[in-house]
C-alpha cells in the first residue's frame, strides 16, 4: 500500500514537473528573439542616424521621437521598463542587413513598406506608424511654389539606398524633365548640399524635409512644394520567422493607437481599469488574457501607455510640439478623418 | 621517403585548414540565408535598375540593367584612379625633386605640403575641398567666365565642347604621327651610336604633331567646332548651364583631394629614389661634361627609378581603393552606385559585396602587374 501511495506520489510529481516543464518551454520555444530579449534585459532596436521627430539623440544621448517610441513600447510590454533600449543608429544602406543579421531586434527607422522588402529580402513588416509620401523642397527666391514649374536641367539632392531615387526617377520621367540626381550617403550631407546650393531642389519623404528643413541655415528661406509623388507608409520591421515577436511589435504599435481611439493616455491609464467599456478594460489589462497569447502578463499594455503614452501623446511629444508637422495629416484616427484605423485588440 | 613526407605534410595541413575555414563560413552564410528567406543568385543583374545616376562616361538611365549599372560605376572609379594617378604623380615627382632643392624657399614649402597634407585624414579633406569649394563658388548666374568660355560654379565646371567631323580621319593622323615619331627616335639612335651625330628629336615630333593634323583640317574634311555651355533659367533664382561639357563639382573635388593627398607621399619616394643613388655617381657624370639637366635624365634618373617604382605602385594602389570614399560626396563610383543604391533596391549584400571586392581586386592587381612589367623593363640588365 505504501508502494503503491509512493509510486502514486512520484508519478504525479513526475507529470506537474513535466506539464511544468512543457509549459515552459512551449512560451519559451515561441519566440527565441523574445527570450533572448528578456535574457540580455533590453530591446535591441536600429533607428535612423538622426532625423528629429523620428529618431533623434539629444546632447546627452537620449533618443526621443516617434520611431523610438515603437521600440520603447516594446521594452515596456517585455521588460516592464521602457528605457531599457538599446538604439544602433544605422544608415539607410545598412539598416536590412542590421536586421537580417540579428545585430538588432527591430528596425524602427523610416522605413517605407513596399511589396519587394517585404517579400524579398527576409523581413516582415508589422504596420505603419507614419503615413508619408514624397515631396520636394526649394528655395523661397526661386519663385517655385508647384512642380509643375520644374524645368529640365534641375538638379536634385538625395540620399541614397531609399525608395526616394525611385520614385524621383519615376516623376521626372512621366513629366518629360531631364534632372541631375545628386545622391549621398549621409543625410546631414545632402542637408549642407542643398544649404549650399548644390542643388534647387531637395527630395525625400515630407516628413523627412520637414524635420530636415530645421538643420537649415536659414529655414525660414525654404519651402516644401504642396505636391506628394509617392506613397509612403513608414513603419517598423522585424526578421521573418519569428512570428510571436512579430506579433509583439505589432500589437505594441496597435494598442498605442487603439489607446487614443479611446481615450487612454499615460496620465488617466489606471483610472480608466474602472471603466465601463470591456473594450477599455482590455486595453488596460483589467479584462481578458491578452499578454498571455505572446508569453507575456496582462499588464504589458497597461505598462505601455503608461510609459510610453498613445499614439496621440507621442505624436504631439514628438513630432507636433517641436514644430516638424503640427498638422497631422493622414495620420490622425479614423475617427478625425485620418486613415489610422488598428484592428480591436480583444 | 621520410623527408620527402615530412616536407609535404605540413602544406597539406595548411591547404586542409584553410579549406576548411572556408567550407565552414560558407556553409554558415548558407545556412543563416536559408534560415532568414534570403536567396542567393546574380540573376538580379539582369533585371532594370530602375534609378539614375548623376555622372556616367556611357549611355545610361534607370532603363538599363544593374549589370549596366555596375558598368557605369566601374568606369566613374576608373576615371578618377585614372586622373588621379597622372596628376599625383606629375605634383609627386615635382614636389619630391623641389624637396632636394638647394633653394631654402622651395626646400621648406615643399617640405611643409608634404608634412601638411599627408597627416590630415583624407576624408577630411575630401570632406573640405568639397564644402568649402560649394561655399566659395558662384552661382551660375554670378560666374565669371574665365579665359571668355570656362564657367567655373557652384554646379560644375561648364567648359565647351568639340563636335568634330570625320573624326576618324584626324585620330588615323594622330596614330601616324606617333608611329613615325617612333621611327624617327630608333633612327636618331642609331645614328648616335654608329655616326655620333644627334638629331633634334623633340623639335621634329612636335613638328609633325603640328603639320599632319594641320593637313587633314586643310584637305581632309575634318572639321572642329566649339559648343559653348549657354545660361538658362530655371526659375527665378535657378540657373544652369546647357550645352559643352559640365563636369561635376564632386569629380573635381574628390580628383582634387586624392591626387593632394598621393602626390605627398609619391613626393617622398622620389625624394627616397634620388638621395638613395650615391654622390659619386653625381660628381662621375659631370665630370666628363654632362650638363646638370644630362645628368639627371641619364644618370640620376635610370637609377633612382628603380628605388621609386615599387613604393609608388602602393600609392597608385592606395589612391585607388580610397576613391571609394566617394560616396560621402555624391560621386558615382562603383561603391555609391552598386554597393550603395544597387545593394540596398536588390537587398543582395553577399553577391553585390563580393562582386564589388573582386572588382577592386583586379584594378589593384593589374595596376600591380603593369607596374611590375614596367619596373622589370627598367631594372639593371645584367650583360
Amino acid at each position: 500500500m505504501l508502494k503503491v501511495i509512493k509510486s502514486l506520489t512520484s508519478f504525479v510529481a513526475m507529470v506537474a514537473v513535466l506539464f511544468v516543464f512543457t509549459t515552459e518551454t512551449m512560451a519559451a520555444k515561441k519566440s527565441k528573439t523574445l527570450k533572448n530579449t528578456q535574457k540580455k534585459g533590453f530591446v535591441r532596436c536600429g533607428v535612423s542616424q538622426g532625423l528629429p521627430g523620428f529618431s533623434n539623440a539629444d546632447a546627452s544621448g537620449n533618443w526621443t521621437g516617434v520611431d523610438v517610441d515603437v521600440c520603447r513600447a516594446v521594452a515596456a510590454a517585455v521588460l516592464g521598463d521602457a528605457n531599457k533600449v538599446k538604439f544602433t543608429p544605422l544608415s539607410a544602406k545598412e539598416r536590412f542587413t542590421a536586421l537580417t543579421s540579428g545585430e538588432i531586434d527591430i528596425l524602427s527607422r523610416n522605413t517605407t513598406w513596399t511589396l519587394s522588402r517585404d517579400a524579398d529580402i527576409g523581413l516582415t513588416f508589422v504596420g505603419v506608424n507614419f503615413y508619408d509620401g514624397q515631396g520636394f523642397m526649394v528655395r523661397k527666391s526661386s519663385g517655385i511654389t508647384s512642380t509643375s514649374q520644374f524645368k529640365s536641367g534641375i538638379s536634385a539632392c538625395t540620399n541614397i539606398g531609399t525608395t526616394t531615387e525611385l520614385n524621383m526617377r519615376d516623376f521626372f520621367n512621366s513629366k518629360g524633365i531631364s534632372y541631375e540626381p545628386v545622391a549621398f550617403e549621409k543625410a546631414d550631407e545632402v542637408v549642407a548640399a542643398y544649404d549650399a546650393g548644390r542643388c534647387d531642389t531637395y527630395t525625400t519623404d515630407k516628413s523627412g524635409l520637414a524635420a530636415q528643413r530645421t538643420k537649415l541655415s536659414n529655414p525660414d528661406d525654404h519651402i516644401v512644394l504642396p505636391e506628394t509623388i509617392s506613397k509612403e507608409p513608414l513603419g517598423p520591421v522585424v526578421r521573418q520567422g519569428d512570428s510571436v515577436w512579430e506579433d509583439i511589435v505589432r500589437w505594441s504599435l496597435n494598442v498605442m493607437i487603439e489607446a487614443e481611439e479611446y481615450g487612454i493616455n499615460s496620465g488617466n491609464a489606471d483610472s480608466m481599469k474602472t471603466s465601463e467599456n470591456p473594450a477599455i478594460k482590455r486595453l488596460v489589462g483589467a479584462e481578458g488574457e491578452l499578454g498571455a497569447a505572446f508569453g507575456l502578463d496582462n499588464d504589458w499594455s497597461l505598462r505601455i501607455i503608461k510609459q510610453v503614452g498613445n499614439y496621440g501623446e507621442s505624436y504631439k511629444r514628438n513630432i507636433a510640439d517641436t514644430g516638424i508637422l503640427p498638422d497631422r495629416g493622414p495620420n490622425q484616427l479614423w475617427t478625425k478623418g485620418g486613415i489610422l484605423y488598428v484592428p480591436p485588440a480583444r | 621517403m621520410n623527408f620527402k613526407a615530412r616536407k609535404i605534410i605540413p602544406q597539406l595541413i595548411t591547404v586542409l585548414v584553410v579549406v576548411l575555414i572556408f567550407g565552414f563560413f560558407t556553409f554558415n552564410a548558407q545556412i543563416n540565408m536559408d534560415n532568414r528567406g534570403i536567396q542567393f543568385g546574380f540573376g538580379f543583374l539582369t533585371q532594370e535598375s530602375s534609378f539614375d545616376v548623376q555622372f556616367s562616361l556611357i549611355d545610361y538611365d534607370g532603363s538599363h540593367s544593374y549589370a549596366r549599372a555596375y558598368l557605369v560605376g566601374l568606369l566613374n572609379t576608373l576615371l578618377v584612379a585614372f586622373i588621379g594617378i597622372l596628376i599625383s604623380t606629375i605634383l609627386g615627382v615635382i614636389i619630391g625633386i623641389a624637396r632636394l632643392s638647394p633653394n631654402y624657399l622651395i626646400e621648406r614649402s615643399a617640405a611643409f605640403y608634404v608634412e601638411f597634407f599627408r597627416n590630415i585624414p583624407l576624408l577630411l579633406q575630401i570632406f573640405f575641398w568639397y564644402f568649402a569649394a560649394l561655399r566659395a563658388l558662384p552661382l551660375p548666374q554670378d560666374a565669371d567666365p574665365m579665359l571668355g568660355v570656362f564657367y567655373l560654379t557652384i554646379k560644375g565646371l561648364y567648359t565647351p565642347s568639340f563636335v568634330w567631323e570625320n573624326f576618324d580621319i584626324f585620330l588615323y593622323s594622330i596614330i601616324a604621327v606617333i608611329i613615325s615619331i617612333i621611327v624617327i627616335k630608333n633612327y636618331a639612335k642609331k645614328l648616335q651610336e654608329n655616326q655620333g651625330k644627334q638629331l633634334p628629336v623633340l623639335y621634329i615630333s612636335i613638328g609633325l604633331f603640328i603639320i599632319l593634323p594641320l593637313i587633314t583640317f586643310l584637305i581632309g574634311g575634318v572639321s572642329l567646332d566649339f559648343e559653348f555651355p549657354v545660361i538658362k533659367q530655371l526659375s527665378t533664382t535657378g540657373f544652369i548651364y546647357e550645352g559643352g561639357l559640365s563636369i561635376p563639382p564632386e569629380l573635381i573635388a574628390l580628383t582634387l583631394a586624392l591626387s593632394l593627398y598621393t602626390a605627398t607621399f609619391i613626393a617622398e619616394c622620389v625624394r627616397a629614389g634620388i638621395q638613395g643613388i650615391s654622390k659619386g655617381q653625381k660628381e662621375a657624370a659631370a665630370s666628363i661634361g654632362l650638363t646638370p639637366n644630362q645628368v639627371l635624365k641619364l644618370v640620376i634618373m635610370p637609377q633612382a627609378l628603380r628605388i621609386i617604382i615599387p613604393p609608388t605602385t602602393n600609392q597608385y594602389l592606395n589612391l585607388t581603393k580610397n576613391s571609394s570614399l566617394a560616396a560621402a560626396i555624391a560621386y558615382p563610383d562603383l561603391v555609391l552606385v552598386f554597393a550603395g543604391t544597387a545593394l540596398m533596391q536588390t537587398g543582395r549584400a553577399i553577391e553585390i559585396v563580393s562582386i564589388t571586392m573582386l572588382t577592386y581586386l583586379s584594378i589593384s592587381l593589374a595596376i600591380s602587374m603593369l607596374m611590375n612589367w614596367y619596373n622589370k623593363k627598367i631594372a639593371i640588365k645584367e650583360k
